[in-house]
């Protein structure tokens, strides 16, 4: 691999500068490459990857998007600087309509430009278009998690960063979501992903980082985390079970 | 009857308009502002002092008591209550919104009012104040019901900006950043909306509203510097009784307002008015606490 | 007693009986966290109720019950009480901001019920001629003074001990978790708005022990001491002694008071007569610019900076 796109340098974050929940974490996502984190609760996942979106402070460390430093970039500009991130719950504005998520998504566009992406996406997500006069609280979790990726792709990100994207869905979808994820890193989107549901997500991104207590435990290709009997004792040690 | 129906209506359309900027400050910036009352007295004295400046350049529209010279004031007036909002915002609310317990903003909106209110006695003393002086002959509507053109003039400016602002949160990029940032600000902000930019417009549409408000309360009653201070509990009352960020709310909300306090006078004497919005207050809160039309910003959620 | 001496006591009377209130206001706000916006309508229950209780038989007035002054004071306590629990049952399980409104509401309603309820508080005049408690054992009021300052002292550092002992008592510690983790609190098997309305009306019945302690020194009620700017007054003499500290709030009430009185005496003397009202203001001013830049710049207090008041501010 060459210069990675996300670089992850030493970073340590939190809610208040003097309980940090993210202790020191370094990692990287290459070009066009899929790669999960996981780990047992309180492990400091969803805190790093809110730290990189500028939802959570850094008070330590560096993070660079292909060479530019993005550390301390309000969090509104992150989509400007090819980052897209999508939460866990509340993903979506439930009180707006379909259409009215995606136009909030490209509000940093001009009005033809964000016209031209909405239609693409209800063309990649056809679902959506149906509903798209309709309020979002009637979405299900699934769709929601559609409606949130398709919203993220229309600033055209080099890398989406997704807190969870199986949590709460049913088997199928599950398999859905991920296989739409796929597709994507086919497009050439670099994907950064916390996942509880290890075992779906190993079988199908490039590399894992495992976290435990705010620190980097182990990292490697999916593959061999996978068959690593020290992760499931990661999981064991730290109180945690393993799905 | 048919009268306290009309003042009713007269009072509550002013209620309203303060009340919406009140209802979209709430939902938005997510606390409960005490100085937003002061806005809509600071407001009207602004207008009265931009007139005392320009004085009277062109004469009243009949059947108006006032004309071309009030409606600049007013436009001013607005302007120089946004900037006083931002000025606030910027001085007090923003170093406040870092600690962890946020009623402390509420506290230091509690402490701005009465520097508001103080100044304008300060500045403009405390008695009673007019737009002009000239008299009205109140047109007769309906038997038993007489309207002065001023009143009307109230009733239609404040259904205009009603749909107007309706339309502009439906149909608009910043009203629909406003309605996401009433819903979820981290969202909104992680969707690449600058929320510092939505909130300085919220306090500058608030800030006119108030303005209006207040350029029709003196236009129709009087000029007082306590005009803020007795509408903090009506406006309150209204907006929680139309749902915290729900504009048309707020309006039916201050209609009743102001219909409640026109016919309690029928029952209980005067001097028990002032009570009526906290007795709706009360009520709301022990059966509906969420409000008639429970909501954010611009619709029902 | 030297003209001096007879005003000191006179002002510390006053500032005691408010440092009761701001004790009252820190339970609340210092150690819960809940915003109590009409400060003075409680004050204003206390005093109403025990000048009530406490009037001698009069025509056209409803009461004449002459009920001895203590019984008179807890009598004004219960019914501060009591509207406490009406604001507090109506708004203490919603959003924090429904209190802030609704006890500023009720301050505003109970001030209307003073001026206009002629049969009950005398309106505008108020009601006169109340007995002060064992008056006639004192030879001169110069004496009689000194007796209920120490009266009046003695009660505060009672309230200053008890509240020092609830505040280290598990129920005090409950308090903290209360105001900085609700869930941590309620997964504790603790129902967080149960504690908040113990502690909201205690503060209340706080504040109606004032009342009843002011209109029995004073000997007369009436509704231009029950002005809103008290509420504000109280919540200077707080944050100035630092909120969650209750020796603050004792030093934060005489000093408040000490600069309120020597600013409008300072007012009146060098300022002409037709300015008067203007100078009001401006010491009006001065409580909200003292309550916002504490707030801004002085967070933990402009006195009182104790460990125990850092709690609040982070």
């Amino acid at each position: 691999m060459n210069t990675p796109l996300l670089e992850v340098e030493k970073v340590v974050a939190g809610y208040r500068p003097d309980l940090p929940i993210v202790h020191g974490i370094s990692l990287n996502v290459g070009e066009a490459e899929m790669v999960t984190i996981i780990g047992p609760n309180g492990a400091g996942k969803s805190t790093l990857i809110k730290a990189i979106a500028g939802v959570v402070p850094i008070s330590s460390g560096r993070v660079a998007l292909g060479g530019r430093d993005i550390t301390r970039l309000p969090t509104h500009t992150m989509a400007a600087a090819s980052i897209a991130y999508v939460p866990q719950t509340a993903n979506v504005f439930t009180t707006l309509t379909i259409n009215e998520n995606l136009l909030v998504g490209a509000s940093s566009l001009p009005k033809a430009e964000a016209q031209r992406r909405i239609e693409l996406g209800y063309e990649n997500f056809p679902a959506l278009k149906d509903y798209r006069h309709k309020k979002a609280r009637v979405l299900s979790g699934g769709q929601r998690q559609m409606l949130a990726v398709a919203r993220a792709l229309l600033t055209e990100p080099r890398l989406i960063m997704l807190d969870e994207p199986s949590a709460g869905l049913s088997p199928l979808m599950v398999s859905e979501v991920f296989q739409r994820l796929k597709a994507l890193v086919e497009t050439g989107v670099a994907i950064l992903m916390v996942e509880q549901n290890a075992k779906a997500a190993l079988a199908i991104s490039h590399r894992t980082y495992v976290f435990a207590e705010g620190r980097n435990r182990i990292d490697g290709p999916s593959k061999s985390i996978a068959e690593d009997p020290e992760v499931a004792s990661i999981y064991l040690g730290a109180g945690g079970r393993k799905r | 009857m048919l009268q306290a129906l009309a003042d009713g209506i007269l009072s509550g359309s002013i209620i309203a308009l303060g009340a919406i900027g009140l209802t979209l400050t709430m939902g938005i910036l997510r606390f409960a502002n005490f100085a937003h009352a002061e806005l809509v007295t600071w407001g009207a004295y602004m207008a009265l002092a931009v007139l005392g400046l320009t004085g009277a350049f062109l004469g009243p529209i009949a059947p108006f008591s006032f004309g071309i010279p009030l409606i600049f004031a007013t436009l001013v007036a607005a302007v120089l209550t946004s900037l006083l909002a931002l000025a606030i915002d910027w001085l007090v609310y923003r170093p406040l919104r870092q600690h962890t317990n946020h009623l402390t903003i509420v506290f230091g909106s509690f402490g701005v009012s009465l520097l508001v209110r103080m100044v304008i006695l300060l500045i403009f003393g405390g008695a009673a104040q007019y737009y002009s002086r000239t008299l009205q002959i109140a047109v007769p509507v309906l038997p038993g019901m007489r309207i002065l053109p001023d009143q009307l003039f109230t009733l239609g400016i404040t259904a205009i900006i009603v749909v107007g602002l309706h339309f502009f949160l439906q149909k608009t990029r910043l009203g629909l950043a406003m309605r996401a940032l009433a819903e979820n600000p981290e969202l909104a902000r992680v969707n690449g909306l600058d929320t510092r930019v939505v909130v300085r417009w919220t306090w500058v549409i608030g800030a006119s509203l108030a303005t209006v408000a207040g350029v029709l309360y003196g236009l129709t009653v009087q000029l007082r510097p306590e005009i803020g201070f007795h509408l903090i509990l009506p406006l309150f009352a209204a907006v929680i009784l139309g749902g915290v960020g729900n504009v048309f709310g707020a309006v039916i909300g201050g209609l009743i307002v102001g219909l409640a306090e026109s016919f309690a006078v029928l029952i209980v004497p005067a001097g028990y008015k002032m009570a009526v919005p906290f007795i709706i207050l009360l009520a709301v809160l022990y059966l509906r606490p969420t409000g008639i039309f429970a909501g954010s910003v611009g619709g029902a959620k | 007693m030297s003209g001096f001496a007879a005003y000191l006591v006179f002002f510390l009377i006053v500032a005691l009986t408010y440092s009761i209130v701001t004790m009252g206001l820190n339970l609340q706000w210092g150690y819960t966290g809940l915003f109590n916006a009409g400060v003075v309508g409680f004050f204003a229950i206390g005093a109403y109720g025990t000048a009530v209780l406490v009037g001698p038989d009069r025509a056209q007035l409803i009461g004449g019950f002459g009920l001895p002054f203590p019984v008179a004071v807890i009598g004004g306590m219960v019914l501060a009480a009591l509207a406490a629990l009406i604001v507090g049952l109506a708004t203490l399980r919603l959003r924090e901001e429904y209190l802030a409104i609704a006890t500023f509401g009720i301050a505003i309603s109970i001030q209307l019920v003073a001026l206009n309820f002629e049969a009950l508080t005398g309106g505008a005049q108020g009601l006169v001629g109340l007995p002060r408690p064992l008056f006639e054992l004192f030879g001169s009021p110069g004496a009689y003074n000194m007796f209920y300052l120490c009266f009046v002292a003695v009660i505060a550092i009672l309230v200053y001990v008890a509240l020092e002992v609830a505040v280290r008592s598990p129920w005090g510690r409950m308090l903290k978790a209360v105001r900085e983790d609700e869930t941590a609190a309620r997964s504790l098997g603790k129902n967080p708005a149960a504690i908040r309305l113990q502690v909201f009306v205690l503060g209340c019945t706080l504040m109606g022990l004032a009342g009843g302690l002011y209109v029995g020194f004073i000997g007369y009620v009436s509704p231009l001491d029950f002005l809103p700017i008290l509420t504000f007054q109280i919540w200077a003499m707080l944050i100035v002694g630092g909120s969650g500290n209750n020796l603050g709030a004792i030093v934060g009430a005489v000093g408040v008071w000490g600069l309120w009185t020597m600013s409008g005496l300072g007012i009146s003397r060098l300022l002409p007569v037709a300015y008067q009202s203007q100078g009001g203001a401006i010491q009006v001013i001065l409580i909200g610019l003292l309550i916002v830049l504490t707030l801004i710049f002085r967070p933990r207090g402009l006195i009182g900076e104790t460990e125990a008041v850092s709690r609040h501010t982070r």
